[in-house]
């Protein structure tokens, strides 16, 4: 005795949604660990030396984390105010950190006072960076300045008072200690040259700047304020090559994947976009539950670390191989299904006594009903109003079965008024789609055989017959707009292809008692 | 040339074990059952075939158990032969031949369709070889049906004396009710209560009379049952008489318990239509034969214990026989909806293959998926189908599977469904033969004109699937036939009476061959050696060889081919040639065209399909005339469903000799074979004397003799 084959639900490939390398490496992240800090968080900095510990800044205090622990390993709260902006030197040994007192501070990672403390800014330092020979610190601050500052002495280098608003980020060079770029409120980014008295470069973004990002070569900058992000050419003297405008809110931070080949970019919108270098086309998205105003990447993007407005900082960690592949293989499943399915994986031992128990074959409602020929009943569960809107194919997969079984016609009769308009509604949505159609075009000439006695009898069904019938003629039009197209692109294929010569076999014998027939194009 | 002796045909296996009801014997340890020539005895707990009693000459038409002695077994045949067996040890005991009787089967069957019920006096003798001539004439008149006959144990009158016993009875209701009704209400089958004075009929209608009343001289009275919307074909009550089985097409055994009519309990989806009920006589086991050649022994109603499972053979196996290259087993149709992997070795059906996944609804004159085409890979790790369902009014469903082998369950998973692959119907189907096995390639081709190339790309994200790659066509014209060369890097694909060969590394048309006035119908390339030669067959009787080096014709000769196959491990070539209602076999090697060997008259009538199917071991012959056999062994089809293969016969290989099963393989649905079938039918009354009660067919002259 054979059980019963249940209806097979065709799959559709699903529109739209394009599984591609990006979506892979982009979704091979974990759950986020979830961090509550005191205060919405400004920047954080990965230090670039092993094991690649993070400074997150937020309110008074900046605290390090390492690179899988939940707790602060370390934690600087000697601010008197808001802190901003805390950066690792190149070596992962000292951190800079400004502050809404004006005051710039410089820690040893493993002490905890200020080895040195700035003083002579007049406003918020927003900005602070070492500089390429780690001897220097770059620090921007509202009082419209930038300024240098000699570490070993802890004396002002140079002040530069070009900018007239804000200065909110600044990068320097990697590769050559004298150059550094600042991003202003004025909308302006200036780029500095320390052996001059005054910037080299101006470049106008268009609105007030709040991110900078150098490229590894120095050639190219991005910059964002505003919804924009937008590259700059170095070389060219600054001209600008792309403005790409996803974000439907401010962008606040950019970051650029360890291989250079990824930009992402954070914005008050709550979602981080990576893009693509080379076209500058958004591969990626990422959903955030806050406004992000800080975002890093750990090397080799092992981690996404992202700090929001509401305090929070999510860490996502990538997924080890072996996790990535238990994944896939097969969806989560609810605690209960898990105690339901207690024990099914238990290997038995060699003594073991095995009681086989048959296994119940779990149906759907309209399986049920159509393994005892309820046929009408079946078409009533697949036309509920869940399945109906959320997974037509079920629908449209029960009536094909009917229509395979010889019983489509005396399921879909002997209906009430309400019973059909719901029908009909489900036609008009479904109808014209291509997936279904061949299914649900034969069950409405049906519909229309069954109920031709009665129509003009209720005012619902002949509004919608109305409407299913200009739905028709649409499509009908469309089809043949489409026919035409595919007409026309025939023609122009044919003309642009280059005429071929179908090679003749070489010698001259007759082929048989028929000549060989070229084919033409 | 050949001799005719050296070579012939033997019919291979595969015989019908669902044409007459299988017997259970006492024990309920053995099912006997009529299986072409034979009489098989299975177990009923191992399924396994135990004995074969072998020495009927014709079909066997009934197996019934000696009522003296539980361990001995009766059966009939055509041959005019009552034979006694004893099936324990697999000896036959004794041979009644009613010679007389032989002599009038076979000429009258020819004329009229009439069948009579005699009852034969089997006499008490020690010698094996008895002659039986008492024959006394029982009812004329009968049904050819088997069914239609019952005998009843009533307890006053044994039905053998008294001329008006239950049989007579039953034809009145038969023919009163026709006359009356003129509904749709003919009798089926019959069968009569053990205890009670009831006689349960079966109808066309689908319902099932009980009739009470009989022996005394009452007015008789009926109840009806319904439950069967088709025809109920089969009846028979349990031996305690408690309750009554019922069986048709819907494949559901019913079970009605006797008095109490209202309750019934069901043992569904058997799989498909019950043709026989038998039950064992301590009744705790069921029988069901069905109409796919499956025997289903049930226990008590409720749970099937044991499957015998014959080749299924259809009405016409729609796809080609293949050979897995894997289990070297011959596949073709099974079931409906199922692929059958047959092994031609041990005559035993190895497993059904579920090609269509869906619900089989049992019902006459649904238009059902049927698996139209099959195809396997050379290393036997793919295989793809076709399956096809056509609404009255709507266009054509088609499918095509691919399905991997799983070296785990070593069975076939499927792998990819392409809905819809083509547009209309498609006419043939092939693998890449590549050499190398790591990149295969199927092409199918199909009516709407073009041919499609799927190939099986390595997807990164989720496990292989196949998808089309080329899809090609020529001049609007409809491809027939499609063949790969032995090394992968032709395509030949012909369009009606052109064959364009394409390079499938390119996807170019490298050149045309034709040969007009009339379409191509066959195509095949040469193996080894000759891989160089396309052989092709015209619709207008033109066997055709072309040379690819010099894209020119080598040779052709007129010959009528109906069927044109290569043999994979040798250079032959068979050409099946129908001529006058026989058909002749010619195999040739395309290098040159005289046959190297030719078999006149191998059978009668069309062969469809044939295959050659590699030999388990290699036979050393070194006849020229009969090698073409050491490495394959060709099986082929007729159209009157014979399972045929020719064979050497060669005393000295015992192990060949035994495989040459004689038996017939005829289907009831064919109308041709209507003759052999019904001829005669065995009942034994339950009286103490060896008589037997035989449905003979014979016309109205012949009654007067007797």
């Amino acid at each position: 005795m054979a059980s019963f084959k249940p209806t097979k639900i065709q799959v559709y490939p699903k529109l739209g949604e394009k599984v591609t390398q990006d979506t892979l490496y982009w979704k091979n992240y974990k759950a986020p660990v979830q961090i509550k800090e005191f205060g919405a968080i400004t920047s954080i900095d990965f230090s670039p030396v092993a094991p690649h510990n993070f400074a997150v800044t937020a309110f008074t205090r900046i605290h390090i984390y390492g690179p899988f622990s939940q707790e602060p390993v370390k934690t600087l709260t000697r601010f008197k105010d808001t802190a901003y902006c805390g950066r690792f030197r190149s070596d992962g040994q000292l951190l800079v950190a400004g502050c809404e007192d004006s005051v710039v501070r410089l820690f040893d990672v493993s002490g905890k006072a200020a080895l040195r403390m700035f003083r002579g800014h007049t406003k918020a330092v927003h900005v602070t960076d070492f500089t390429s020979d780690r001897y220097q610190i770059l620090t921007g601050s509202d009082d419209y300045t930038c300024r240098l500052w000699d570490i070993p002495n802890a004396t002002e280098l140079n002040s530069y008072r070009e900018h007239t608003d804000y200065v909110r980020c600044g990068v320097t060079s990697k590769l050559n200690r004298d150059l550094f770029i600042t991003g202003s409120y004025d909308h302006t980014l200036k780029l500095f040259d320390a052996r001059a008295d005054k910037s080299v470069m101006t470049m106008d973004h268009g609105q007030p700047v709040e991110s900078l990002l150098l490229y590894p070569s120095e050639g190219l900058l991005v910059s964002a304020g505003g919804r924009h992000v937008k590259v700059w050419d170095l070389l060219k003297g600054g001209q600008p090559l792309v403005s790409m405008k996803n974000h439907h809110k401010t962008v606040t931070c950019l970051c650029l994947s360890s291989n250079g080949q990824r930009l992402l970019s954070a914005s008050l919108d709550r979602h981080v976009k990576v893009y693509n270098t080379t076209n500058y086309k958004v591969v990626h998205n990422f959903d955030y539950a806050a406004s992000i105003l800080s975002l890093a990447l750990a090397p080799n993007d092992e981690s996404i670390v992202a700090g929001m407005t509401n305090s929070i900082l999510s860490i996502k960690h990538r997924k080890s191989p072996e996790e990535s592949a238990e994944v896939s293989g097969q969806q989560r499943r609810t605690p209960s299904y898990r105690v339901f399915v207690k024990g099914k994986n238990y290997a038995p031992k060699q003594d073991d006594y095995l009681v086989s128990k048959p296994v119940k074959q779990h149906l759907a409602k309209y399986d049920k009903q159509l393994r005892t020929f309820n046929v009408s009943n079946s078409l009533d569960t697949a036309l509920a109003t869940w399945t109906r809107l959320r997974k037509p194919e079920i629908t449209v997969a029960v009536i094909k079965e009917l229509d395979r079984r010889g019983t489509l016609k005396n399921a879909l009769a002997g209906r009430d008024e309400q019973w059909l308009a719901r029908l009909l509604n489900f036609l008009i949505g479904n109808l014209v789609d291509p997936r279904f159609a061949a299914v649900l075009a034969p069950a409405a000439e049906m519909i229309l055989d069954v109920y031709r006695r009665v129509v003009g009898q209720s005012p619902l069904v002949d509004r919608q017959l109305l409407r299913l019938q200009e739905l028709l003629e649409r499509e009908i039009d469309y089809q043949q707009d489409l026919l035409e197209v595919l007409g026309m692109l025939d023609t122009l294929f044919a003309s642009s292809l280059p005429r071929l010569e179908v090679p003749h076999p070489g010698t001259s014998r007759a082929n048989g008692l028929g000549a060989v027939t070229s084919k033409k194009r | 040339m050949v001799e005719h002796g050296d070579i012939r045909v033997v019919h291979r296996g595969g015989s019908k074990i669902n044409s007459r009801e299988p017997v259970v014997t006492n024990d309920s340890r053995f099912l006997l059952c009529a299986s072409g020539e034979r009489v098989k005895v299975f177990s009923t707990s191992t399924e396994e075939c135990v004995h074969d009693l072998r020495g009927h000459t014709d079909l066997v038409t009934g197996v019934l158990l000696r009522p003296t002695n539980h361990l001995q077994v009766y059966s009939c045949s055509v041959d005019g032969t009552v034979r006694l067996w004893d099936f324990t040890d697999g000896i036959l005991i004794k041979v009644q031949t009613c010679s007389w009787l032989m002599f009038d089967i076979v000429c009258m069957c020819v004329c009229a369709e009439l069948f009579q019920l005699v009852a034969v006096h089997l006499p008490q003798s020690g010698d094996q070889l008895v002659e039986a001539q008492e024959l006394s004439a029982v009812l004329s008149n009968v049904s050819s049906n088997p069914a239609a006959t019952g005998f009843g144990r009533g307890v006053r009158a044994p039905p053998l004396r008294s001329p008006n016993a239950p049989p007579g009875a039953i034809t009145y209701p038969k023919t009163d009710k026709d006359n009356k009704k003129g509904g749709k209400n003919t009798l089926m089958c019959i069968a009569c209560h053990p205890k009670d004075d009831c006689i349960a009929t079966g109808h066309e209608d689908g319902k099932i009379r009980l009739w009470r009343n009989f022996n005394h001289k009452k007015e008789y009275t009926y109840t009806t049952l319904h439950w069967h919307h088709n025809a109920v074909s089969s009846l028979r009550f349990t031996p305690e008489g408690t309750n009554l089985l019922s069986g048709g097409l819907e494949s559901v055994l019913v079970q009605w318990r006797y008095n109490q009519e209202s309750e019934r309990d069901f043992l569904p989806r058997l799989g498909s239509a019950i043709t026989h009920i038998a039950v064992s006589p301590d009744g705790t086991l069921f029988c069901t034969s069905h109409s796919d050649n499956k025997i289903t022994i049930i226990q008590s109603c409720v749970k099937v214990s044991a499957v015998i499972q014959g080749l299924v053979n259809g009405e016409s196996v729609r796809t080609d026989l293949m050979v897995d290259p894997r289990s070297k087993s011959l596949v073709l149709n099974g079931k409906p909806g199922h692929l059958q992997f047959y092994s031609l070795q041990r005559d035993k059906l190895l497993y059904n293959l579920d090609i269509v996944q869906q619900e089989y609804i049992h019902e006459l004159g649904l238009q059902q998926f049927e698996v139209v085409k099959v195809a396997f890979d050379a290393p036997g790790n793919w295989m793809a189908t076709v399956e096809e369902r056509k609404p009255k009014a709507a266009e054509p469903e088609i499918n095509l599977k691919l399905w991997a082998f799983d070296e785990q369950t070593q069975s076939f998973v499927l792998n990819t469904t392409v809905s819809a692959p083509h547009e209309a119907q498609i006419t043939s189907m092939c693998f890449s033969q590549a050499a190398d096995g790591q990149t295969s390639m199927l092409v199918s081709a199909s009516e709407d004109g073009h041919f499609k190339a799927w190939q099986l790309p390595r997807s990164a994200y989720e496990g292989p699937s196949w998808s089309c790659d080329f899809v090609g066509d020529y001049r609007g014209l409809a491809p027939q036939c499609c063949c790969f060369s032995a090394d992968g890097s032709l395509l030949a694909v012909s369009f009606q009476e052109v064959v364009t060969v394409w390079s499938p590394a390119s996807w170019e048309l490298l050149t045309t061959l034709s040969q007009p006035p009339k379409a191509i119908r066959d195509l095949c390339f040469g193996r080894l050696g000759c891989s160089k030669y396309l052989m092709g067959t015209t619709a207008s009787n033109l066997l055709c060889c072309w040379n690819l080096l010099t894209c020119s014709l080598e040779w052709s000769t007129s010959m009528d081919v109906s069927l044109l196959l290569s043999d994979p491990l040798t250079e032959n070539m068979a050409a099946f040639c129908c001529q006058a209602e026989s058909t002749d076999l010619f195999v040739f090697k395309p290098s040159e065209p005289r046959p190297v060997a030719s078999l006149k008259a191998v059978c009668s009538g069309k062969v469809t399909r044939a295959v050659f199917a590699p030999r388990e071991e290699m036979l050393e012959s070194c006849e020229e005339s009969s090698q073409w056999l050491n490495r394959s062994q060709l099986y082929f089809l007729t159209q009157h469903m014979l399972l045929q293969s020719p064979a050497h016969v060669l005393p000295s290989t015992s192990v060949l000799c035994s495989m040459f099963v004689e038996s017939l393989l005829v289907s009831v649905a064919d109308g041709r074979s209507v003759v052999h079938e019904h001829l005669v039918h065995v009942f034994l009354n339950n009286s103490h004397s060896d008589h037997l009660c035989l449905t003979l067919n014979v016309s109205q002259q012949n009654t007067h003799r007797l």
